[in-house]
């Protein structure tokens, strides 16, 4: 029970230092709006008899994973320029208690960003959303923000020893937003692809909510998503100890 | 003379070397080499996807645009960086003609997104599978010198309003958000409202994309004059505006004890 404390009080410092944060607050959140723009008038300009409601879901998808990608890699990276990661190690409390809520933070934003795109699309291109199946649609979004803040947990426990650790997060945008169906669909995609697309949870997370949505049948989708998720929150638990007691042993957890 | 020659030859590459923080492999490999292949996958297949224009389209586009983001964030970090240094003031208070000053800081910025453009052409190409003839590739590299230099005037600007602002990063990807939508990258100019389409021939890379592409479809140097004169005066006016903006801040930082306000 203290654990689930810890990690939502975490959480929501978290959650409002990351809102007061002129890059991650307010830069992650726009800039995916101009990606979802430019989607936006590809599509409108175009004759896919894909519509513009299908890049409204995918376009809003890509900015929650803007938001974990871009500053995931680099929760770990900022504790320790705060010189706040040391003590945070040696507190009594698994790390990974404390490092979770911090990538669930940033998925969190993800559902703003995933709000104001739907509402660009809305004002701005006219783009009409019907939800077929709102609960599910609700649960959908909560189970891709949790499998994503998994995901952002792999990735920042795995980047602690590059110093440029931002960088890998940043560079995780584009290829996510490319295999995983957010605007293009899989089968487009080369088939030596395909493998990779279904082992990331957000393949799943945006099938679920684009079917939730759309009115198809979600909860495989939402299964395989949250499952991933516990997977690369397991992964990570493991990584973290492995990570810990290396830079313990060398003493080069300050990489200074 | 030579005194300013060495201020903007070699000043400018010390500078660019010690505050462009992305000269590292670590970060340079994925962030300009990897990312804009990557940014050209991605827009060719919702092309695809959408049944809007050819690889070759998305190519030109992306490839070209993506200087934007050496141009931008080297220029911003080659003169804002001084000030999280703590060297501005040593600069500023120096009597070196600040012409060579800033200008010298702004050759490597040109050559290094000429660079990056030139890298994530060829190899956006060869995956993609889209032919360039050999013709075009000398105009095409002389095209993207000028689309560099273009935006570098830009970032001139961006450098100056680093000087007052603290989250360049922001801004920086904010004009890089405007120019993925305005220049016609990734949205032919034809399927933009008329006050966008308006608005991109005030913008870098307008003119150097829509050349590029004629040049990748056969056209000469001669048949894009035109279109490469237009991305030639957009450059310089701002890097005129830019240079005045730099002089404004300076001017202003004097008179009121900003120049380390952060």
């Amino acid at each position: 029970m203290s654990s689930v404390r810890l990690v939502a009080v975490s959480w929501l410092l978290q959650f409002k230092m990351i809102m007061r944060s002129p890059f991650d607050g307010f830069g992650n959140v726009i800039y995916p709006l101009f990606f979802a723009t430019v989607a936006f008038l590809v599509f409108r300009a175009g004759d896919s008899p894909r519509t513009l409601i299908y890049a409204s879901f995918g376009a809003a998808v890509m900015g929650m994973w803007s938001s974990v990608s871009t500053s995931a890699g680099s929760a770990m990276q900022r504790e320790r320029w705060w010189g706040t990661l040391e003590l945070l190690v040696a507190a009594p409390r698994h790390f990974s208690l404390i490092l979770l809520p911090s990538t669930l933070g940033l998925a969190t934003v993800g559902i703003y960003n995933l709000a104001a795109t739907l509402l660009w699309g809305r004002f701005l291109f006219g783009v009409h959303l019907t939800i077929a199946h709102p609960l599910l649609f609700a649960l959908a979004i909560v189970g891709t923000v949790v499998s994503f803040g998994g995901l952002g947990f792999l990735f920042a426990v795995s980047f602690v020893r590059f110093r440029a650790a931002w960088v890998l997060g940043n560079f995780f945008e584009y290829p996510v937003w490319l295999i995983c169906g957010f605007l293009v669909p899989i089968a487009f995609l080369p088939g030596w692809v395909h493998p990779i697309s279904w082992a990331l949870a957000p393949t799943w997370g945006m099938n679920a909510i684009r079917e939730s949505a759309l009115g198809g049948s979600p909860l495989p989708d939402l299964g395989a998503c949250l499952g991933l998720g516990l997977g690369y929150v397991t992964l990570g638990v493991l990584v973290t100890d492995r990570v810990l007691r290396a830079a313990r042993l060398r003493g080069t957890l300050s990489l200074t | 003379m030579i005194v300013a020659a060495r201020i903007f030859f070699v000043g400018g590459l010390t500078s660019f070397r010690a505050l462009f923080y992305w000269l590292t492999p670590w970060i340079y490999i994925p962030t300009m080499l990897v990312a804009p292949i990557f940014q050209i996958l991605l827009f060719a297949y919702i092309g695809r996807s959408a049944h809007l224009r050819s690889d070759e389209f998305y190519l030109i586009g992306n490839a070209l645009q993506y200087a934007s983001i050496p141009c931008l964030f080297a220029m911003s970090q080659s003169i804002g960086g001084e000030r999280f240094q703590e060297t501005l003031s040593a600069i500023l208070v120096s009597p070196a003609a600040r012409f060579p000053l800033f200008f010298g800081r702004s050759l490597p910025v040109v050559l290094n997104g000429a660079l990056v453009a030139a890298f994530s052409l060829g190899v956006g190409s060869l995956i993609l599978g889209v032919h360039l003839p050999a013709g075009s590739l000398a105009p095409l590299a002389l095209v993207i010198l000028i689309a560099a230099f273009s935006c570098t005037g830009l970032g001139l600007i961006n450098a100056a309003v680093s000087l007052r602002i603290r989250e360049n990063a922001v801004l920086s990807n904010v004009i890089f958000g405007f120019l993925l939508i305005f220049t016609g990258a990734n949205v032919p100019l034809d399927a933009l409202p008329g006050w966008m389409s308006t608005a991109a021939q005030g913008m870098p890379f307008t003119h150097a994309i829509a050349a590029a592409r004629k040049l990748a479809a056969g056209a000469g140097l001669g048949d894009v004059a035109g279109l490469v004169g237009a991305e030639i005066l957009v450059g310089a006016i701002y890097a005129v505006a830019g240079f005045a903006l730099l002089r404004w801040f300076e001017v202003q930082s004097r008179r009121y004890a900003t120049l380390e306000r952060s």
